[in-house]
C-alpha cells in the first residue's frame, strides 16, 4: 500500500487545521479525507468511516438548486474539477440524509503537485445567507 | 555495500573543538558496491571525499536531494569535476519553473563562485528527477518527493542485497498535530520501508521543534517514529543543530534514550563513519 504524494498529505495536514469543512478525494472521486468540520455535513465521522468510494459518500446527501430540483452530479464543483482539472464554485442547497436543508456555497480546486501530475481535488463548504 | 559518512551537521558548516568528534561538516555520505560510487549531496563534507583507483570505471554519480546551500557548497571543491576524464552526473529536482541546470548555475556561476557549471572540465550530466526509479550499476535508486521547503527528495539505495535510505532534510510531522499514524498519509514512508539502515533529519528537540515548525527538519522523537512505522533495522540521526557542540550533542542524545526505547538500533551520525552492509 503505497503512500499518498505530499502534496495530499500536506493538503490533508491543513485541513486538520481548520475550521471550515474540507473534502479531500483521489482522482476519481473517491474521499479520502475529510475533516472534523466536515463530518456535520456528512453526518458521519473520518475515524469511523476512513476513506470512502465514490459511490458510497456521493449519496449521502442530495444537492439541490434552488428551485429545489435535484442537481446532476456533473453540475457540482468537485466532480468538474476532477473531470477539467480547474477550480469552481457553486452556491447550491444540500439535503442530508436525515432530511435537513442547507444553502452553501462549494470552491473546489486540483492539486497538480511539482510533477504536474492530477493527484486528486479539494472542496471546502461553508454555510451561506447568499440569496 | 559500503557507506562513508562524509558530512552530517545541518545548515552551515561548524568544524571547530567544540564539534571535533561528530564533525562540522554539511551533508554528504558516498555509496559503494562492486567499484561504483554514488555520492549523496555535496555539502561541505564532499571536500574530504577523494577518489583513488577504487572505481570500477571513470564514473561517479552524484545525487543531489535539494539545493538548499549545505547540500551543494561543497561540489566546486569536488576535485573529480575538474578531471576531463571523469564522467560525472548530477541527479536532483527540478524546481516547477527552473531546470536544475538553471537551479545549480545561480551557486556554480560568479558571483558566488568562479567556475561555471559549463566551464568543469569533467563530462557532465544532468539529469532531472522527481518520483523516480532509475538505474546506476548496481544500484536501483526511488527518489521521491518528501516534506521539506523547496523541492527536495529523499532517496532509497538498493544494492546487490541491502537497502540503505537517505532522508537528510525531512519534516514529516508538519501539520497540527505531528505524524499522522497511518503509513498511506507519512512522507517518505515508501522510501524507507524494511531499510537496512536509515540516515534521517533529527535535528531537534521536542520543545525546539515548538518554534520551528515549517523549518523543514525532525525531532529525534519524530525520526524514531518514522523509523518504526518503516519497520527499518538501523537509524542514524543526522542534521545536527549546527549550534550543538559534541557534548550539547550527547547530552540531548543521552535524554532521548533516557526516554525512549526501540526494537531497532539507533545512534547520531558521526563524520568518519563507515558502515558495511551485506
Amino acid at each position: 500500500m503505497a503512500a499518498y504524494d505530499i502534496e495530499i498529505i500536506l493538503n490533508r495536514q491543513l485541513a486538520d487545521c481548520l475550521s471550515i469543512p474540507v473534502f479531500i478525494t483521489d482522482t476519481v472521486g473517491n474521499l479520502i479525507f475529510y475533516n472534523e468540520p466536515a463530518e456535520e455535513i456528512l453526518g458521519k465521522r473520518f475515524e469511523d468511516t476512513g476513506e470512502m468510494p465514490v459511490e458510497q459518500w456521493s449519496t449521502d446527501f442530495k444537492p439541490l438548486d434552488e428551485q429545489g430540483q435535484v442537481l446532476p452530479p456533473e453540475e457540482l464543483p468537485l466532480v468538474k474539477t476532477l473531470k477539467n482539472a480547474v477550480p469552481y464554485h457553486l452556491t447550491f442547497h444540500i439535503e442530508s440524509m436525515q432530511g435537513t436543508n442547507q444553502k452553501i456555497s462549494v470552491t473546489s480546486f486540483p492539486i497538480i503537485g511539482r510533477t504536474g501530475k492530477m493527484l486528486g481535488a479539494v472542496a471546502i463548504f461553508w454555510k451561506t445567507n447568499e440569496e | 555495500m559500503k557507506i562513508n559518512l562524509w558530512g552530517v551537521r545541518g545548515s552551515i558548516p561548524t568544524t571547530g573543538p567544540e564539534t571535533v568528534y561528530y564533525g562540522g561538516s554539511t551533508s554528504c555520505v558516498d555509496v559503494w558496491e562492486d567499484g561504483w560510487l554514488l555520492v549523496l549531496d555535496g555539502g561541505s563534507g564532499i571536500q574530504r571525499l577523494v577518489v583513488n583507483n577504487e572505481l570500477a570505471t571513470k564514473r561517479i554519480d552524484i545525487l543531489l536531494t535539494h539545493l538548499h546551500l549545505d547540500h551543494i557548497q561543497g561540489l566546486g571543491f569536488f576535485k573529480p569535476l575538474f578531471d576531463e576524464e571523469m564522467e560525472i552526473h548530477i541527479w536532483g529536482p527540478a524546481g516547477s519553473s527552473r531546470t536544475l541546470h538553471s537551479r545549480l548555475s545561480r551557486y556554480l556561476s560568479p558571483p558566488l563562485f568562479p567556475v561555471l557549471l559549463r566551464d568543469l572540465p569533467c563530462k557532465l550530466t544532468l539529469h532531472e528527477i522527481d518520483n523516480s526509479i532509475f538505474q546506476i550499476g548496481p544500484f536501483t535508486i526511488q527518489s521521491a518527493f518528501v516534506i521539506h521547503p523547496g523541492p527536495t527528495v529523499g532517496f532509497r539505495v538498493s544494492g546487490h542485497k541491502s537497502v540503505f535510505t537517505y532522508i537528510p532534510d525531512h519534516e514529516p510531522a508538519l501539520g497540527l498535530n505531528g505524524i499522522i499514524t497511518n503509513n498511506k498519509w507519512v512522507s517518505g514512508i515508501d522510501l524507507a520501508q524494511g531499510a537496512d539502515l536509515l540516515f534521517h533529519d533529527a535535528q531537534y528537540t521536542v520543545e525546539e521543534y515548538q518554534c520551528k515548525k515549517g523549518w523543514g527538519h525532525c525531532t529525534m522523537k519524530d525520526a524514531a517514529l518514522f523509523a518504526s512505522m518503516a519497520n527499518v533495522k538501523h537509524v542514524l540521526f543526522a542534521h545536527h543543530d549546527p549550534y550543538r557542540s559534541d557534548t550539547e550533542l550527547n547530552e540531548v542524545f543521552a535524554t532521548f534514550q533516557k526516554d525512549n526505547s526501540y526494537q531497532f538500533k539507533y545512534e547520531l551520525a558521526r563524520e568518519g563513519m563507515q558502515i558495511t552492509l551485506p
